[in-house]
Protein backbone atom coordinates (compact mmCIF):
# COMPACT_ATOMS: atom_id res chain seq x y z
CA UNK A 1 0.00 0.00 0.00
CA UNK A 2 1.42 3.40 -1.09
CA UNK A 3 -0.83 6.22 -0.18
CA UNK A 4 2.42 9.02 -1.57
CA UNK A 5 0.50 10.52 -4.67
CA UNK A 6 -2.38 11.67 -2.20
CA UNK A 7 0.07 14.91 -1.41
CA UNK A 8 -0.17 15.35 -5.44
CA UNK A 9 -3.25 14.68 -6.18
CA UNK A 10 -5.48 15.98 -3.30
CA UNK A 11 -7.18 18.97 -5.02
CA UNK A 12 -7.69 16.74 -8.36
CA UNK A 13 -9.81 14.74 -5.74
CA UNK A 14 -11.25 17.42 -4.22
CA UNK A 15 -12.24 18.84 -7.76
CA UNK A 16 -13.80 15.29 -8.78
CA UNK A 17 -15.68 15.10 -5.49
CA UNK A 18 -17.48 18.38 -6.30
CA UNK A 19 -18.21 17.61 -9.84
CA UNK A 20 -19.59 14.17 -8.24
CA UNK A 21 -21.65 15.67 -6.03
CA UNK A 22 -22.70 18.26 -8.44
CA UNK A 23 -23.81 15.60 -10.77
CA UNK A 24 -25.80 14.00 -8.33
CA UNK A 25 -27.63 17.26 -6.32
CA UNK A 26 -28.47 18.54 -10.46
CA UNK A 27 -29.90 15.01 -11.12
CA UNK A 28 -31.58 14.29 -7.77
CA UNK A 29 -33.42 17.72 -8.10
CA UNK A 30 -34.76 17.95 -11.71
CA UNK A 31 -35.11 14.63 -11.73
CA UNK A 32 -37.51 15.35 -8.22
CA UNK A 33 -39.22 18.12 -10.27
CA UNK A 34 -40.06 16.05 -13.65
CA UNK A 35 -41.21 12.69 -11.23
CA UNK A 36 -43.49 14.70 -9.28
CA UNK A 37 -45.02 15.78 -13.32
CA UNK A 38 -44.78 12.47 -14.15
CA UNK A 39 -46.23 10.74 -11.02
CA UNK A 40 -49.15 12.61 -11.16
CA UNK A 41 -49.57 11.90 -14.83
CA UNK A 42 -49.49 8.40 -13.66
CA UNK A 43 -52.26 8.40 -11.18
CA UNK A 44 -54.82 11.58 -12.24
CA UNK A 45 -53.73 11.76 -15.89
CA UNK A 46 -56.64 11.30 -18.93
CA UNK A 47 -55.68 7.70 -20.98
CA UNK A 48 -53.09 9.78 -23.32
CA UNK A 49 -50.58 11.50 -20.79
CA UNK A 50 -51.42 8.34 -18.49
CA UNK A 51 -49.63 6.20 -21.25
CA UNK A 52 -47.17 8.94 -22.08
CA UNK A 53 -45.89 8.77 -18.30
CA UNK A 54 -45.82 5.13 -18.69
CA UNK A 55 -43.78 4.72 -21.68
CA UNK A 56 -41.18 6.85 -20.48
CA UNK A 57 -41.29 5.21 -17.08
CA UNK A 58 -40.73 1.90 -18.77
CA UNK A 59 -37.98 3.03 -21.11
CA UNK A 60 -35.87 4.08 -18.66
CA UNK A 61 -36.04 1.96 -16.46
CA UNK A 62 -35.91 -0.78 -19.00
CA UNK A 63 -32.76 0.26 -20.30
CA UNK A 64 -29.26 0.51 -18.84
CA UNK A 65 -28.42 4.01 -17.85
CA UNK A 66 -24.75 3.58 -19.90
CA UNK A 67 -26.53 3.22 -23.28
CA UNK A 68 -28.86 6.30 -22.16
CA UNK A 69 -25.85 8.19 -21.68
CA UNK A 70 -23.50 6.77 -24.77
CA UNK A 71 -27.02 7.78 -27.03
CA UNK A 72 -27.41 10.95 -25.65
CA UNK A 73 -23.48 11.96 -26.04
CA UNK A 74 -22.53 9.87 -28.66
CA UNK A 75 -25.81 10.34 -30.31
CA UNK A 76 -27.56 13.13 -29.84
CA UNK A 77 -24.26 15.10 -29.32
CA UNK A 78 -23.15 13.71 -32.71
CA UNK A 79 -26.43 15.13 -34.27
CA UNK A 80 -26.36 18.35 -32.87
CA UNK A 81 -22.97 20.49 -34.72
CA UNK A 82 -25.72 19.90 -37.93
CA UNK A 83 -28.44 21.96 -35.88
CA UNK A 84 -27.90 25.62 -37.98
CA UNK A 85 -26.27 28.42 -35.80
CA UNK A 86 -25.65 25.90 -32.70
CA UNK A 87 -21.84 25.85 -33.20
CA UNK A 88 -21.27 30.05 -32.62
CA UNK A 89 -24.36 30.27 -29.77
CA UNK A 90 -23.67 30.69 -26.20
CA UNK A 91 -25.15 27.75 -25.72
CA UNK A 92 -22.35 25.57 -27.11
CA UNK A 93 -19.69 25.82 -24.37
CA UNK A 94 -22.15 24.06 -22.29
CA UNK A 95 -23.83 21.59 -25.03
CA UNK A 96 -19.87 20.57 -25.87
CA UNK A 97 -19.20 19.17 -22.42
CA UNK A 98 -19.64 15.98 -21.45
CA UNK A 99 -21.06 17.29 -17.76
CA UNK A 100 -24.60 18.19 -19.57
CA UNK A 101 -24.83 15.07 -21.30
CA UNK A 102 -24.26 13.71 -17.77
CA UNK A 103 -26.30 15.57 -15.89
CA UNK A 104 -29.46 15.55 -18.32
CA UNK A 105 -29.07 11.19 -18.89
CA UNK A 106 -28.84 10.72 -15.15
CA UNK A 107 -31.92 13.37 -14.13
CA UNK A 108 -33.91 11.75 -17.12
CA UNK A 109 -33.04 8.40 -15.58
CA UNK A 110 -33.86 9.23 -11.75
CA UNK A 111 -36.95 11.09 -12.85
CA UNK A 112 -38.31 7.13 -13.84
CA UNK A 113 -37.74 5.21 -11.07
CA UNK A 114 -38.71 8.20 -8.74
CA UNK A 115 -42.18 8.38 -10.69
CA UNK A 116 -42.55 5.15 -9.75
CA UNK A 117 -42.03 5.52 -5.98
CA UNK A 118 -43.99 8.93 -5.83
CA UNK A 119 -46.93 6.83 -7.65
CA UNK A 120 -47.33 4.42 -5.19
CA UNK A 121 -46.90 6.56 -2.42
CA UNK A 122 -49.81 9.28 -4.35
CA UNK A 123 -52.31 6.39 -3.73
CA UNK A 124 -51.83 5.30 -0.04
CA UNK A 125 -52.93 8.51 0.71
CA UNK A 126 -55.95 8.28 2.86
CA UNK A 127 -58.89 8.82 0.31
CA UNK A 128 -60.59 10.40 3.31
CA UNK A 129 -57.90 13.39 3.65
CA UNK A 130 -58.13 14.29 -0.16
CA UNK A 131 -62.60 14.37 0.10
CA UNK A 132 -61.89 16.69 3.53
CA UNK A 133 -59.29 19.17 1.69
CA UNK A 134 -62.11 19.21 -1.20
CA UNK A 135 -64.59 19.66 1.12
CA UNK A 136 -63.10 22.73 2.96
CA UNK A 137 -63.26 24.22 -0.95
CA UNK A 138 -59.35 23.73 -1.82
CA UNK A 139 -58.48 24.31 -5.25
CA UNK A 140 -57.25 21.17 -6.90
CA UNK A 141 -53.49 22.98 -6.92
CA UNK A 142 -53.89 23.83 -3.22
CA UNK A 143 -54.94 20.40 -2.52
CA UNK A 144 -52.03 18.64 -4.20
CA UNK A 145 -49.77 21.12 -2.54
CA UNK A 146 -50.78 21.19 1.27
CA UNK A 147 -52.10 17.69 1.62
CA UNK A 148 -51.42 14.97 -1.50
CA UNK A 149 -48.09 15.94 -2.30
CA UNK A 150 -46.42 16.32 1.20
CA UNK A 151 -48.53 13.24 2.68
CA UNK A 152 -46.99 11.35 -0.35
CA UNK A 153 -43.54 12.50 -0.01
CA UNK A 154 -43.32 11.55 3.66
CA UNK A 155 -44.32 8.01 3.44
CA UNK A 156 -41.72 8.00 0.32
CA UNK A 157 -38.87 9.52 2.33
CA UNK A 158 -37.34 5.99 3.32
CA UNK A 159 -38.01 4.79 -0.60
CA UNK A 160 -36.71 8.71 -1.85
CA UNK A 161 -33.15 7.44 0.78
CA UNK A 162 -32.59 4.84 -1.31
CA UNK A 163 -33.22 6.16 -4.19
CA UNK A 164 -30.72 9.10 -3.70
CA UNK A 165 -27.98 7.15 -2.70
CA UNK A 166 -28.64 4.46 -5.74
CA UNK A 167 -28.23 7.36 -7.83
CA UNK A 168 -25.09 8.34 -6.14
CA UNK A 169 -23.27 5.05 -7.01
CA UNK A 170 -24.71 5.43 -10.67
CA UNK A 171 -22.70 8.76 -10.92
CA UNK A 172 -19.54 6.76 -11.87
CA UNK A 173 -20.47 6.49 -15.59
CA UNK A 174 -19.52 9.91 -15.97
CA UNK A 175 -16.31 9.00 -16.25
CA UNK A 176 -16.83 7.27 -19.57
CA UNK A 177 -18.16 10.59 -21.62
CA UNK A 178 -14.48 12.39 -20.17
CA UNK A 179 -16.18 14.06 -16.71
CA UNK A 180 -13.28 14.16 -14.34
CA UNK A 181 -15.82 13.11 -11.39
CA UNK A 182 -14.22 10.99 -8.37
CA UNK A 183 -14.16 7.90 -10.08
CA UNK A 184 -12.19 9.69 -13.36
CA UNK A 185 -9.82 11.14 -10.72
CA UNK A 186 -9.18 7.36 -9.56
CA UNK A 187 -9.16 5.92 -13.47
CA UNK A 188 -5.93 9.17 -13.73
CA UNK A 189 -3.98 8.59 -10.84
CA UNK A 190 -3.79 4.66 -11.64
CA UNK A 191 -2.25 5.60 -15.55
CA UNK A 192 0.01 7.93 -13.94
CA UNK A 193 0.82 6.18 -11.02
CA UNK A 194 0.18 2.48 -11.92
CA UNK A 195 -1.22 2.09 -8.62
CA UNK A 196 -4.58 0.06 -8.87
CA UNK A 197 -5.97 -0.60 -5.54
CA UNK A 198 -4.76 2.55 -3.63
CA UNK A 199 -7.26 4.98 -5.89
CA UNK A 200 -10.05 3.09 -5.73
CA UNK A 201 -9.73 2.50 -2.06
CA UNK A 202 -9.52 6.55 -1.39
CA UNK A 203 -12.04 7.10 -3.99
CA UNK A 204 -14.45 4.33 -2.77
CA UNK A 205 -13.97 5.75 0.98
CA UNK A 206 -15.60 8.80 -0.40
CA UNK A 207 -18.92 7.31 -1.59
CA UNK A 208 -19.37 5.30 1.31
CA UNK A 209 -18.99 8.93 3.71
CA UNK A 210 -21.15 10.27 1.36
CA UNK A 211 -23.50 7.57 1.77
CA UNK A 212 -23.13 7.53 5.01
CA UNK A 213 -24.06 11.47 5.21
CA UNK A 214 -26.81 11.06 2.47
CA UNK A 215 -28.64 8.17 4.89
CA UNK A 216 -27.91 10.42 7.98
CA UNK A 217 -29.94 13.63 6.47
CA UNK A 218 -32.90 11.80 5.36
CA UNK A 219 -32.91 10.71 8.57
CA UNK A 220 -32.32 13.87 10.65
CA UNK A 221 -35.68 15.00 7.44
CA UNK A 222 -37.46 11.82 8.47
CA UNK A 223 -37.16 12.95 12.80
CA UNK A 224 -38.83 15.92 11.90
CA UNK A 225 -42.28 14.66 10.58
CA UNK A 226 -43.04 11.46 12.70
CA UNK A 227 -45.50 9.90 10.65
CA UNK A 228 -48.77 8.97 12.41
CA UNK A 229 -51.18 5.92 11.44
CA UNK B 1 -14.96 7.92 -47.45
CA UNK B 2 -16.54 9.15 -50.72
CA UNK B 3 -18.59 5.77 -50.73
CA UNK B 4 -22.41 6.55 -51.02
CA UNK B 5 -23.93 6.61 -47.12
CA UNK B 6 -25.83 3.26 -46.56
CA UNK B 7 -29.07 3.38 -45.42
CA UNK B 8 -30.48 2.72 -41.61
CA UNK B 9 -31.51 -0.83 -42.84
CA UNK B 10 -28.36 -1.58 -44.76
CA UNK B 11 -26.42 -0.51 -41.82
CA UNK B 12 -28.76 -2.55 -39.69
CA UNK B 13 -28.61 -5.92 -42.52
CA UNK B 14 -27.59 -9.09 -40.27
CA UNK B 15 -24.71 -9.71 -43.15
CA UNK B 16 -21.38 -7.85 -42.28
CA UNK B 17 -21.33 -4.41 -43.73
CA UNK B 18 -24.27 -3.99 -42.05
CA UNK B 19 -23.87 -4.30 -37.99
CA UNK B 20 -27.75 -6.04 -37.25
CA UNK B 21 -25.74 -9.45 -36.95
CA UNK B 22 -23.08 -8.68 -34.06
CA UNK B 23 -25.38 -6.40 -32.39
CA UNK B 24 -28.14 -9.47 -31.64
CA UNK B 25 -25.28 -11.49 -31.20
CA UNK B 26 -23.98 -8.97 -28.55
CA UNK B 27 -27.35 -9.12 -27.34
CA UNK B 28 -27.15 -13.09 -26.56
CA UNK B 29 -23.91 -12.58 -24.64
CA UNK B 30 -25.35 -10.11 -22.71
CA UNK B 31 -28.33 -12.57 -21.93
CA UNK B 32 -25.75 -15.63 -21.59
CA UNK B 33 -23.87 -13.18 -18.92
CA UNK B 34 -26.94 -12.04 -17.02
CA UNK B 35 -28.25 -15.71 -16.42
CA UNK B 36 -25.35 -17.33 -15.77
CA UNK B 37 -23.95 -14.38 -13.08
CA UNK B 38 -27.88 -14.37 -12.13
CA UNK B 39 -27.61 -18.53 -11.71
CA UNK B 40 -24.02 -17.80 -9.39
CA UNK B 41 -26.01 -15.15 -7.51
CA UNK B 42 -28.43 -17.55 -6.51
CA UNK B 43 -25.95 -19.93 -4.77
CA UNK B 44 -24.02 -17.17 -3.22
CA UNK B 45 -27.17 -15.90 -1.87
CA UNK B 46 -28.25 -19.05 -0.57
CA UNK B 47 -25.76 -19.43 1.03
CA UNK B 48 -25.47 -16.08 2.09
CA UNK B 49 -29.59 -16.35 3.58
CA UNK B 50 -28.70 -20.31 5.32
CA UNK B 51 -25.65 -18.59 7.15
CA UNK B 52 -27.35 -15.31 8.04
CA UNK B 53 -30.17 -16.97 10.11
CA UNK B 54 -27.49 -19.51 11.08
CA UNK B 55 -26.92 -17.41 14.31
CA UNK B 56 -23.60 -18.19 13.91
CA UNK B 57 -21.74 -14.85 15.07
CA UNK B 58 -18.21 -15.11 12.94
CA UNK B 59 -20.14 -16.48 9.65
CA UNK B 60 -22.95 -13.82 10.45
CA UNK B 61 -20.16 -11.11 11.21
CA UNK B 62 -18.44 -12.11 7.92
CA UNK B 63 -21.51 -11.82 5.61
CA UNK B 64 -22.49 -8.68 7.23
CA UNK B 65 -19.50 -7.11 6.09
CA UNK B 66 -19.81 -8.86 2.51
CA UNK B 67 -23.32 -7.55 1.72
CA UNK B 68 -22.76 -4.32 3.69
CA UNK B 69 -19.50 -3.20 1.01
CA UNK B 70 -21.31 -4.53 -1.68
CA UNK B 71 -24.18 -2.67 -1.31
CA UNK B 72 -22.01 0.48 -0.34
CA UNK B 73 -20.05 1.07 -3.38
CA UNK B 74 -20.83 1.79 -6.72
CA UNK B 75 -21.05 -0.85 -9.08
CA UNK B 76 -18.71 0.17 -11.54
CA UNK B 77 -15.78 1.23 -9.14
CA UNK B 78 -16.65 -3.29 -8.06
CA UNK B 79 -16.83 -4.37 -11.42
CA UNK B 80 -13.54 -2.57 -12.38
CA UNK B 81 -11.56 -3.19 -8.80
CA UNK B 82 -12.82 -7.19 -8.34
CA UNK B 83 -11.93 -7.37 -12.40
CA UNK B 84 -8.52 -6.37 -11.65
CA UNK B 85 -8.05 -7.62 -8.20
CA UNK B 86 -9.88 -11.27 -9.15
CA UNK B 87 -7.18 -11.34 -11.90
CA UNK B 88 -4.33 -10.54 -10.06
CA UNK B 89 -4.69 -12.56 -6.99
CA UNK B 90 -5.90 -15.46 -9.39
CA UNK B 91 -2.26 -15.41 -11.17
CA UNK B 92 -0.70 -14.62 -7.81
CA UNK B 93 -1.64 -17.62 -6.69
CA UNK B 94 -0.60 -19.47 -9.36
CA UNK B 95 2.89 -17.76 -9.03
CA UNK B 96 2.89 -18.72 -5.54
CA UNK B 97 2.63 -22.65 -6.46
CA UNK B 98 5.23 -22.00 -9.01
CA UNK B 99 2.37 -22.02 -11.86
CA UNK B 100 2.70 -19.90 -15.14
CA UNK B 101 0.12 -17.04 -14.87
CA UNK B 102 -2.92 -17.09 -17.16
CA UNK B 103 -4.55 -15.16 -19.15
CA UNK B 104 -8.17 -14.75 -17.48
CA UNK B 105 -11.31 -15.30 -20.07
CA UNK B 106 -13.35 -11.75 -20.06
CA UNK B 107 -16.65 -14.15 -19.58
CA UNK B 108 -15.65 -15.82 -16.64
CA UNK B 109 -13.86 -12.55 -15.43
CA UNK B 110 -17.41 -10.49 -16.01
CA UNK B 111 -19.65 -13.23 -14.73
CA UNK B 112 -17.83 -14.01 -11.79
CA UNK B 113 -17.45 -10.52 -10.72
CA UNK B 114 -21.60 -9.83 -12.02
CA UNK B 115 -22.07 -12.69 -9.86
CA UNK B 116 -20.25 -11.82 -6.90
CA UNK B 117 -22.22 -8.54 -6.60
CA UNK B 118 -25.27 -10.46 -7.19
CA UNK B 119 -25.29 -13.23 -4.38
CA UNK B 120 -24.68 -9.84 -1.51
CA UNK B 121 -28.03 -8.65 -2.93
CA UNK B 122 -29.55 -12.54 -3.29
CA UNK B 123 -28.68 -12.67 0.10
CA UNK B 124 -30.74 -10.03 1.75
CA UNK B 125 -33.96 -11.21 -0.86
CA UNK B 126 -33.68 -14.50 0.40
CA UNK B 127 -33.25 -14.21 3.75
CA UNK B 128 -36.20 -11.80 3.99
CA UNK B 129 -38.21 -14.62 2.12
CA UNK B 130 -37.39 -17.25 4.62
CA UNK B 131 -38.26 -15.22 7.43
CA UNK B 132 -41.47 -14.57 5.95
CA UNK B 133 -42.80 -17.98 6.02
CA UNK B 134 -44.97 -18.67 8.51
CA UNK B 135 -42.75 -20.60 11.53
CA UNK B 136 -45.40 -23.49 11.68
CA UNK B 137 -44.89 -24.63 8.88
CA UNK B 138 -41.09 -25.63 9.02
CA UNK B 139 -42.23 -27.03 12.41
CA UNK B 140 -44.67 -29.20 10.92
CA UNK B 141 -42.13 -30.59 8.70
CA UNK B 142 -39.86 -31.18 11.36
CA UNK B 143 -42.90 -32.63 13.59
CA UNK B 144 -43.13 -35.43 10.59
CA UNK B 145 -39.57 -36.25 10.60
CA UNK B 146 -38.43 -34.55 7.18
CA UNK B 147 -34.91 -34.65 6.80
CA UNK B 148 -33.34 -31.09 6.68
CA UNK B 149 -33.02 -31.40 3.04
CA UNK B 150 -36.52 -32.98 2.46
CA UNK B 151 -37.76 -30.00 4.48
CA UNK B 152 -36.15 -27.63 2.49
CA UNK B 153 -36.89 -29.61 -1.00
CA UNK B 154 -40.83 -29.99 0.06
CA UNK B 155 -41.60 -26.87 2.19
CA UNK B 156 -38.82 -23.76 2.39
CA UNK B 157 -38.60 -23.57 -1.15
CA UNK B 158 -42.26 -23.69 -2.61
CA UNK B 159 -43.31 -21.42 0.56
CA UNK B 160 -39.91 -18.71 0.08
CA UNK B 161 -40.59 -18.93 -3.67
CA UNK B 162 -43.67 -16.64 -3.61
CA UNK B 163 -41.75 -13.93 -1.11
CA UNK B 164 -38.45 -14.28 -2.89
CA UNK B 165 -39.94 -13.75 -6.57
CA UNK B 166 -40.50 -10.38 -6.66
CA UNK B 167 -37.45 -9.33 -5.47
CA UNK B 168 -35.30 -11.74 -7.81
CA UNK B 169 -37.52 -10.18 -10.58
CA UNK B 170 -35.89 -6.61 -9.81
CA UNK B 171 -32.17 -8.13 -9.52
CA UNK B 172 -32.53 -10.02 -12.78
CA UNK B 173 -33.41 -6.32 -14.22
CA UNK B 174 -30.20 -4.78 -12.49
CA UNK B 175 -28.40 -7.96 -13.88
CA UNK B 176 -29.03 -7.47 -16.78
CA UNK B 177 -28.40 -3.28 -16.85
CA UNK B 178 -25.40 -3.69 -14.93
CA UNK B 179 -23.63 -6.12 -17.31
CA UNK B 180 -23.39 -2.92 -19.75
CA UNK B 181 -20.96 -1.91 -17.53
CA UNK B 182 -18.48 -4.84 -18.34
CA UNK B 183 -18.29 -2.67 -21.44
CA UNK B 184 -16.32 -0.72 -19.34
CA UNK B 185 -13.41 -3.37 -18.61
CA UNK B 186 -13.57 -4.30 -22.20
CA UNK B 187 -15.72 -7.77 -22.10
CA UNK B 188 -17.28 -7.51 -25.82
CA UNK B 189 -21.03 -7.39 -24.89
CA UNK B 190 -24.09 -5.36 -26.56
CA UNK B 191 -23.07 -2.13 -25.24
CA UNK B 192 -19.32 -1.66 -26.53
CA UNK B 193 -20.52 -3.71 -30.10
CA UNK B 194 -23.10 -0.87 -29.91
CA UNK B 195 -19.65 1.91 -29.11
CA UNK B 196 -17.87 -0.22 -32.09
CA UNK B 197 -20.64 -0.01 -34.60
CA UNK B 198 -20.98 3.78 -33.46
CA UNK B 199 -17.37 4.62 -34.11
CA UNK B 200 -16.73 2.82 -37.21
CA UNK B 201 -20.08 4.14 -39.00
CA UNK B 202 -20.08 7.14 -37.13
CA UNK B 203 -24.21 6.38 -36.71
CA UNK B 204 -23.95 6.78 -33.24
CA UNK B 205 -27.66 7.62 -32.65
CA UNK B 206 -28.59 5.06 -34.97
CA UNK B 207 -26.75 2.08 -33.10
CA UNK B 208 -27.65 3.64 -29.63
CA UNK B 209 -31.58 3.69 -30.66
CA UNK B 210 -31.30 0.26 -31.62
CA UNK B 211 -28.93 -1.37 -28.76
CA UNK B 212 -31.95 0.52 -26.10
CA UNK B 213 -34.28 -0.93 -28.13
CA UNK B 214 -32.80 -4.87 -27.54
CA UNK B 215 -32.11 -4.17 -23.86
CA UNK B 216 -36.17 -3.22 -23.75
CA UNK B 217 -36.94 -5.82 -25.31
CA UNK B 218 -35.29 -7.94 -23.06
CA UNK B 219 -36.47 -6.82 -20.33
CA UNK B 220 -39.94 -6.59 -21.11
CA UNK B 221 -40.24 -10.31 -22.36
CA UNK B 222 -38.51 -11.17 -18.73
CA UNK B 223 -41.28 -9.34 -17.32
CA UNK B 224 -43.66 -11.80 -19.27
CA UNK B 225 -41.49 -14.32 -18.15
CA UNK B 226 -41.73 -13.06 -14.24
CA UNK B 227 -45.24 -12.58 -14.41
CA UNK B 228 -46.06 -16.08 -15.54
CA UNK B 229 -43.32 -17.59 -12.68
CA UNK B 230 -45.30 -15.53 -10.13
CA UNK B 231 -48.63 -16.70 -11.28
CA UNK B 232 -47.44 -20.61 -11.12
CA UNK B 233 -45.84 -20.45 -7.70
CA UNK B 234 -48.18 -18.80 -6.26
CA UNK B 235 -51.12 -21.27 -7.29
CA UNK B 236 -54.09 -21.84 -4.33
CA UNK B 237 -53.13 -18.37 -2.73
CA UNK B 238 -55.27 -14.78 -2.61
CA UNK B 239 -53.76 -12.36 -5.72
CA UNK B 240 -55.01 -9.33 -3.80
CA UNK B 241 -55.40 -8.28 -0.61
Amino acid sequence: MDFDWLSKYWPLLLDGAFQTVALLVISVGFGFILAIGLAFAMVSGGPVTRSLARGYSTVFRGTPLLIQLWLLYYGVGSLLPMVPGLRHSFLWPILREGFFFAALSFTLNYAAYEAEVLRGALLSVPKGELEAGRALGMSRFTLVCRIWLPRAIRTALPTIAGEVVLQLKATPLAFTVTVMDLYAVAFKVRQDTLLVYEPLLVVTLFYVVLTVLITRAFGFIEAQVPIRR
Amino acid sequence: MATTPMTAWQLLALEPPGWGGALLTGAVTTVAISATAFAIGLVFGLFGAMGKLSGNRPVGLLLKLYTGTIRAVPELILIVGLYYAGTDGLNRLLQSFGMPPVEVNGFVAAVAVLGFVQGAYMTEVLRGAILAIPAGQIEAARAFGMSPFLRFRRVTLPALLPNALPGMANLWMSVTKDSALVAVVGYQELALTTRLAGANTKQYFLFFLAAAILYLAITLLSNLVFHWLERRVRRGQRLTA
